[in-house]
């Protein structure tokens, strides 16, 4: 029952996090990729010795003026980003970046593209406008349908009711990994692209599974209770509920976390970021299912009780 | 229970047959079974185009869609790629903008610009002059020697419509397929000038720079009308009056979207995916033995059984994998563990409360199912509008996840819980309930 008990800690807890992600987003804001504003992004790798920052840059600048950053990624290679580049202006960069630099620090580099993407401003707006729908899309639909494999419980909440607690905690659940990785963007230059939508999708799916399980459990035992004539708080059926499938959701999010710690360290470069947001979501997340997503039913019962 | 051991029997051999399969069709490079890698794995370039449709009549759009990719397909196989995917996709109305997109992935290429130059931009048609000059001697005035061919300015532009009829032809009574071509004022006036000028002479008909009719000039052909006369088939007939209607209406396309991925990145991607997928499956299934003891062992077990099936499925339908679909393939992979932790924190539960060890395993199914159900079935939602709303790779995503879903909800209520059946005894003493137990605590106190 501690959950319950400490329920008025746990929201404040929750208030702070989440504060603290909105300012994060708001503060550092969430620096958008090519793939919502549109341009250009090369990666580069130099076979030999990479020439000083500042040399690259003065190469670049003198063929093309569009160049928004060039940075260095590890030891040998280095990404450019740009306003969207003509396949000629493309061609230019890698000509400049292949001769000599002009203080000589390397001579004649050997470089290789590892990687480019050029992607229009129209289609780059209409991805957000999209991933934003499907969210919404998916959000909607999981209100329904919780309303409805709860319709056999609607009392002391109804059956809507959880479904909205579910969006609430979904919400709040990917609010805070996107205010985690505008901490981590702003420290170490990572950008917002669509892996990192697909991660927040991810964890919808995740973080809705982990708070059913939860509500099954509530909806089971007030079933129960009504078929046999128990009478219990509805405190009482909501912290035995969190009791009992505490084993199971720590033990599912540390298998879901063992695999993405996996990936962060072991896989490849591009899902890194992406198995970092998802190892952010999955422990938040579950501390929200545990915490906060159960307990809030007891203000809503309160709520539906007064009326 | 001999019920539950042949099934599990029929599982085991099952599932072993499905890891030959997966290993040896991956390591026969001539199979049809390899795994599809998308461009961000496999290396290669992807090119988007916008075609502008604001020309084109509501109605015809389809098709001068599909005569775009016919076109387009044809410049790519001239451009020499393995496997090349040219698809078109008209964005859904969900986004509020109607637009025709020609979406062209080429496995292996690099080089976006040589790829940019090879597809062009408009499909071209073009009427052509033969240079012909006569060689030497009046004698031999009759034997001309062609040389290439001059443009007459004559272009698609002036085309109004070609259409497709059946005039008397030579062969046997049957009436050959003729193209007839009509031209606009404008052209009609061109095409008489030209053909009054050159009788005799062969105007060829190019489409995208390759002659695909050479018709002789018979006689001065007034009033915009001309017939092209071939060895035709009638489907040749049919393609190049559809190649020429949309040669001739041209639909302008503008490259959107570009991208390259070189060969050693994507390598990269997929050996450190494999080996992050192997090394994640092993802890995880260590980590559920250490703690489930004997159902760990078996959720291991169910766990390769799914994996095994949801490779060979994601071979046979086949789905291209993508960095995407893998982060896909990583969280059904853990939602078909939690619906075995589901199961087995329930059997616990109930073997705590004094049930039998089998009555535990039959309860902790059944009272562990709605909330799998409606966990699944509320994923499997999400995945369906995320595929349907989703740009590529967000369904690249929701496919894998959504197959992953289900393949997990079939395998977590049939495989998990017959192995356990198929083993556990009717009345187990104090062995069978610490195997049957969980983490550092007798399951009795």
């Amino acid at each position: 029952m501690y959950v319950i008990h400490h329920r008025t800690l746990f929201f404040w807890l929750t208030g702070l996090l989440l504060a603290a992600a909105i300012g994060a987003i708001l503060v550092w804001g969430l620096p958008l990729g090519i793939d919502f504003t549109g341009g250009s992004l090369m990666q580069v790798r130099y076979d030999g010795e990479r020439p000083a920052l500042a040399d690259i840059e003065k190469q670049i600048s003198v063929v093309h003026e569009g160049v928004v950053s060039v940075r260095t990624v590890g030891t040998q290679e280095i990404s450019i980003r740009a306003r969207t580049m003509t396949p000629a202006e493309h061609e230019g960069i890698l000509a400049a970046i292949s001769v000599d630099a002009p203080s000589g620090s390397a001579s004649s580099p050997q470089v290789t593209e590892l990687a480019y993407t050029s992607v229009g401003p129209a289609l780059g707006s209409q991805f957000t406008n999209k991933a934003l729908w499907a969210i919404g899309a998916v959000m909607l639909v999981i209100v329904l349908y919780i309303a409805f494999a709860f319709r056999k419980v609607s009392k002391p909440v109804p059956s809507w009711g959880y479904g909205l607690t579910v969006v609430a905690m979904l919400a709040i659940d990917i609010i805070v990994p996107a205010g985690f990785y505008a901490a981590y963007a702003h420290v170490t230059g990572a950008e917002v692209d669509s892996l990192f939508i697909v991660a927040l999708l991810a964890l919808l799916g995740y973080c809705v599974n982990d708070v059913i399980v939860i509500f099954d459990r509530i909806r089971e035992h007030l079933n129960k209770n009504e078929k046999e004539g128990i009478r219990e708080s509805f405190e009482d059926t909501i912290g035995k509920s969190i009791n009992e499938t505490m084993t199971r959701s720590i033990n599912t999010a540390l298998t879901v976390a063992l695999a993405l710690i996996v990936l962060i360290f072991l896989g490849a470069p591009a899902t890194r970021n992406f198995a970092l947001v998802m190892l952010v979501g999955v422990v938040a997340g579950t501390f929200s299912s545990i915490c906060r997503s159960a307990p809030l039913l007891i203000p809503l019962a309160n709520w539906f009780a007064k009326k | 229970m001999t019920r539950y051991r042949v099934f599990v029997a029929v599982a085991l051999v099952a599932g072993l047959l499905l890891a030959y399969f997966v290993w040896s069709t991956q390591a026969d490079p001539t199979s049809r079974y390899r795994f599809k890698l998308g461009l961000d794995l496999a290396g290669g370039t992807e090119l988007v185009y916008k075609a502008d449709m604001s020309e084109t009549p509501t109605g015809e759009r389809s098709d001068a869609l599909s005569a775009l990719q016919g076109v387009i397909e044809r410049r790519v196989n001239l451009f020499g790629v393995a496997e090349p995917i040219v698809q078109t996709e008209q964005a859904s109305a969900l986004s509020g903008i109607t637009e025709d997109r020609l979406i062209v992935d080429l496995p292996g290429v690099t080089d976006i610009k040589a790829a940019v130059a090879a597809l062009g931009e408009t499909p071209t048609l073009e009427f052509k002059l033969a240079v012909t000059t006569k060689t030497g001697l009046p004698a031999q005035a009759g034997t001309t020697t062609q040389l290439g061919y001059v443009s007459t300015g004559l272009t698609g532009r002036y085309l109004a419509s070609a259409s497709l009829q059946f005039g008397s032809g030579a062969t046997a009574g049957l009436a050959a397929p003729q193209v007839l071509l009509n031209f606009d004022s404008d052209g009609a006036k061109l095409f008489e000038k030209i053909t009054s000028e050159h009788v005799g002479e062969t105007l060829a008909i190019f489409l995208d720079g390759v002659p695909i009719s050479t018709p002789t000039i018979q006689e001065a052909i007034p009033g915009g009308q001309a017939t092209i006369t071939g060895n035709f088939t009638a489907t040749e007939a049919r393609d190049l009056v559809r190649n020429l209607n949309f040669g001739a209406l041209p639909v302008p396309i503008t490259l959107q979207n570009s991208s390259a991925v070189g060969p050693t990145l994507g390598a990269a991607a997929i050996s450190a995916g494999v080996v992050a997928g192997v090394v994640g499956f092993v802890i995880v299934a260590l980590f559920m033995i250490a703690w489930y003891r004997l159902p760990g062992v078996i959720s291991a077990l169910a766990l390769a059984e799914y994996l095994a099936f949801m490779l060979a499925v994601i071979k046979v339908i086949p789905v291209t994998l993508t960095a995407s679909g893998i982060a896909g393939l990583i969280i059904s992979v853990g939602m078909a563990v939690d619906a075995n932790v589901l199961i087995f924190e329930r059997t616990k539960e109930e073997l705590r409360g004094g049930k039998t060890p089998r009555e535990a395993v039959h309860i902790g199914f059944s009272r562990a199912w709605p909330a799998i159900r409606d966990g699944h079935l509320t994923m499997i939602i999400s995945g369906i509008i995320l595929f349907w709303l989703g740009t590529s790779i967000v369904q690249g995503f929701a496919l894998v996840f959504v197959l992953g879903v289900l393949v997990s909800f079939i395998s977590a209520v049939s495989l998990s819980r017959v192995f356990l059946l198929a083993i556990v005894p009717e009345e187990g003493q104090g062995a069978w309930k610490f195997l049957l137990g969980s983490g550092f605590r007798s399951p009795v106190n």
